[in-house]
């Protein structure tokens, strides 16, 4: 009895009001619809391709690129393949990009705790940085420090030095350069062991206190081999794995040490003033988040203001902090695209080179697309196992 | 305890107590407020000395006009002075009736053009603008006025908006064989240009924002697929590569004899990466809408665009409208990128500036002047959001 009705409504219902049919019609038109747009204009490309004689294709990639990069971390010259070219580009923007978030961070760390200090001054200057950062553009900024403060600064002659080892002229900022020798993995290699030994304690001693076991204070003891292996490594790798080499100043240049391109100390410290800005207020939220019972009782219980800091506030702020600070991380890495306007030669700097020589703009945008899309992924994947751990964290 | 052994309690009020509290509470603070005091002392004569004895202004007053409109006809200007009191006259009636988020567009219009007629002041541009944006200024005042005393009708007020979008921009750029000459849009140029482009994505991004948040949220898996596909490929590249897909890509590929501009393609490239954004802050509103108000239309008898349209969206919007604020101010400062690919906005245009053998050397009072108007724009949005967020009550509701 009750079937029936609805058996008969099926039945008595015209196609078109129909849900069902409309849903799926409706799909079906817009797929054909994007179908035809994209046959459209992929049909209007190849034909105006054809016209200029240039196939679509990825073939370029093997040919000689025949430009300069002006810098690069790996071997290159104009003799060198697009191919090539397309790695250096990329490998420009990973290390900008990195470099960019691992200051950017530190910087923004300091900039939201400063926003909460008690120190009415302290507060207002940095409230001050973030408001003028904010509501100014990451391109004036980048140019103005490019065009009007580095290109501005005296020759070499008249460099600007900044106690020992730290230069400023026309050519760039003149840093202490780290030199590696032979010894310098046996360094590296203890510094790793000691913190997988401390990853393995934090898991085992975690899993036996569980299990109501003694952890014979694992962790303690992992934390202090964390300090003494690269001690010992030091001492191993014979004495000096990591030295530093002083830039010094000779008649016309100078000599040693490591030079960072006008270019990028342009983009590089844009980069990270403007994102600091952002993460110094996305750290100010997370702490404010944490409820102030949290902090009394902290205080309560007679928690140091570090200790509190440190084992309260922090660990529950980090969960709020996480996701936000993902996103600036993200937009970090695709801001860095801002190169082309100071002349860094970054992945779409490079990219846009290839397209004008080659004439083939739609694969390079391609593999530019491509690229960015990849490393905003990678980055959030990363964030997210982070975040995952953070989460867990939480009693 | 005796009398004696009780100290007099310090001061809690006034200022000395102040400082005490807030600057010089222990030792270490001490020493900080000493410290950044005087660093900040000796920056602020630095930059004074500077801004007030060797900057070079008059390279930014001497060109002011290129600032301001770029290479736009000098003798069509009133063109521009009337749009703007067009929207000046529109945004004071609005304040005046409906108060609130149209009460701070207007202030701001106003104290934006009361600020230009200033600038002007310092410039060769002339009297007759100082006067017509002055003129401006006042007339917000006088329609908001009229609109508090009840003169301005409402339903027409809403009419005339709808009217001024394609009014503003026959005035702006008028059209062949019209009265108003047309002005090819290769020429606009500098703050004019940096608004339009502005204004545009903003109108246009919302809607298609609004649609592609409704898309990723739809039960039918084509529109589903491809609306978070398209969210998630914009958000995940630079917009430099959207506006050189723009730019150089999308000539290719349209047909040979279908020729768009390149502000058109720069506005189109610049609206699609920004509804990508507007999307996942509208998604964010959509998901804080509880259940029951769905189920709550559907028992009513609503059909799905009906719930969306009466239920869903008015309460998703406005919880959205700071978020989107923030954006929109995000949008205005991205507008500089469109001089990578060769237009010349406000950023744009001072490469041309710095290029004359006159203003040579002044980069730094041209990108501060710059970063100045930038500044003041989004400072303002900012506030106003900060406002509109209090006011609207997002979040304590």
């Amino acid at each position: 009895m009750t079937s029936t009705p609805r058996a008969r409504s099926q039945t008595t219902v015209p196609l078109w009001r129909d849900v069902r049919f409309l849903e799926i019609a409706a799909q079906v038109v817009v797929v054909v619809v994007i179908g035809l747009v994209v046959w459209f204009m992929v049909s209007n490309m190849i034909s105006a391709m054809n016209q200029r004689n240039l196939g679509f294709g990825f073939s370029f990639l093997g040919r000689q690129a025949g430009f300069e990069i002006s810098e690069s971390p790996i071997a290159y010259s104009s003799r060198d393949t697009y191919g090539t070219a397309f790695l250096v580009g990329l490998l420009n923007t990973l290390f900008v990009s990195f470099l960019g978030i691992i200051l950017a961070t530190l910087l923004g760390l300091i900039v939201g705790v400063a926003r909460l200090s008690p120190n009415w001054l302290v507060a207002r200057i940095a409230a001050g940085y973030v408001e003028i950062i904010r509501n100014t553009p990451l391109l004036v900024q980048l140019v103005l420090i490019y065009f009007a403060v580095l290109l501005q600064l005296p020759s070499v002659s008249d460099s600007i030095t900044i106690g020992e080892g730290f230069f400023l002229n026309q050519r760039g900022v003149y840093v202490p350069g780290p030199q590696v020798s032979g010894g310098f993995g046996i360094f590296i290699a203890s510094i790793v062991i000691g913190i997988i030994g401390l990853i393995v304690a934090n898991v085992v001693a975690g899993r036996r206190e569980d299990a109501g076991k003694p952890s014979y204070r694992m962790r303690t003891i992992a934390t202090a081999a964390l300090f003494v292996l690269p001690v010992l490594g030091w001492f191993a790798a014979g004495g000096q794995p990591l030295t530093f080499d002083l830039p010094v100043k000779e008649r016309f240049n100078f000599a040693g040490g490591l030079r960072l391109s006008p270019e990028f100390s342009a983009l590089l410290f844009g980069l990270v003033l403007y994102t600091a800005a952002f993460i110094g207020e996305v750290v100010r939220g997370g702490i404010q988040a944490v409820r102030r019972g949290q902090l009394e009782a902290a205080r309560a219980l007679g928690f140091t203001e570090g200790q509190t800091l440190r084992l309260v506030i922090f660990p529950q702020a980090l969960r709020i902090i996480v996701p936000p600070l993902t996103s600036q991380y993200l937009n970090l890495a695709k801001n860095s695209s801002l190169a082309i306007a100071v002349g860094y030669p970054d992945l779409f700097k490079v990219g846009q080179t290839m397209a004008n020589q080659t004439g083939q703009p739609v694969p390079v945008l391609i593999m530019i697309m491509g690229t960015y899309l990849a490393i905003s992924l990678f980055t959030s994947l990363l964030m997210n196992i982070y975040n995952r751990r953070v989460q867990v964290l939480e009693r | 305890m005796t009398a004696e052994s009780i100290r007099p309690p310090r001061t809690v009020i006034g200022p000395i107590a102040w400082l005490r509290e807030n600057l010089f509470s222990g030792p270490i603070s001490s020493i900080i407020t000493i410290v950044l005091g005087a660093l900040l002392v000796w920056v602020a004569i630095q930059v004074g000395q500077w801004a007030l004895t060797e900057a070079r202004w008059n390279v930014v007053s001497n060109n002011l006009r290129l600032f301001l409109i770029g290479q736009y006809p000098a003798d069509q200007a009133w063109r521009l002075w009337a749009a703007m009191a067009v929207l000046s006259v529109l945004a004071g009636a609005s304040a005046g009736v409906h108060g609130l988020a149209s009460r701070m567009l207007a202030v701001t219009l106003s104290a934006i053009q009361l600020l230009l007629a200033v600038l002007m002041l310092f410039s060769p541009i002339g009297i007759t603008a100082v006067a017509a944006y002055a003129f401006n200024a006042a007339i917000v005042w006088v329609a908001m006025v009229a609109g508090f005393r009840g003169l301005v009708p409402r339903r027409p007020l809403g009419w005339a908006w709808i009217v001024s979008l394609p009014l503003t921009f026959y005035l702006v750029s008028g059209f062949a064989g019209t009265p108003l000459e047309s002005i090819s849009s290769n020429v606009w140029g500098g703050l004019l240009l940096t608004v339009l482009l502005a204004v545009v994505g903003i109108v246009l991004s919302f809607p298609l924002g609004v649609i592609l948040a409704l898309g990723r949220r739809s039960e039918l898996p084509v529109l589903r697929i491809l609306s978070t596909g398209y969210i998630e490929l914009i958000r995940g590249v630079p917009l430099v590569t959207i506006l050189f897909m723009a730019d150089i890509i999308l000539p290719l590929f349209l047909p040979g004899e279908w020729r768009l501009d390149r502000i058109a393609r720069a506005m189109g490239g610049i609206t699609l990466f920004s509804a990508a954004y507007v999307a996942e802050n509208v998604r964010g509103g959509l998901q804080a809408i509880p259940s029951g108000q769905i189920e709550a239309a559907h028992a009513l008898g609503l059909g799905g665009v009906q719930t969306n349209r009466y239920i869903v969206l008015p309460q998703a919007l406005r919880a959205v409208i700071p978020a989107n604020v923030g954006l929109f101010i995000s949008l205005l400062k991205d507008t500089t990128l469109v001089t990578i690919i060769g237009l010349l906005e406000l950023l744009g245009i001072s490469r041309a500036v710095l290029a004359q053998s006159d203003s040579f050397g002044a980069s730094l009072e041209v990108y501060v002047f710059i970063a100045a108007v930038f500044f003041v724009l989004s400072y303002a949005m900012s506030q106003a959001s900060y406002r509109l967020e209090r006011a609207l009550g997002v979040g304590t509701r």
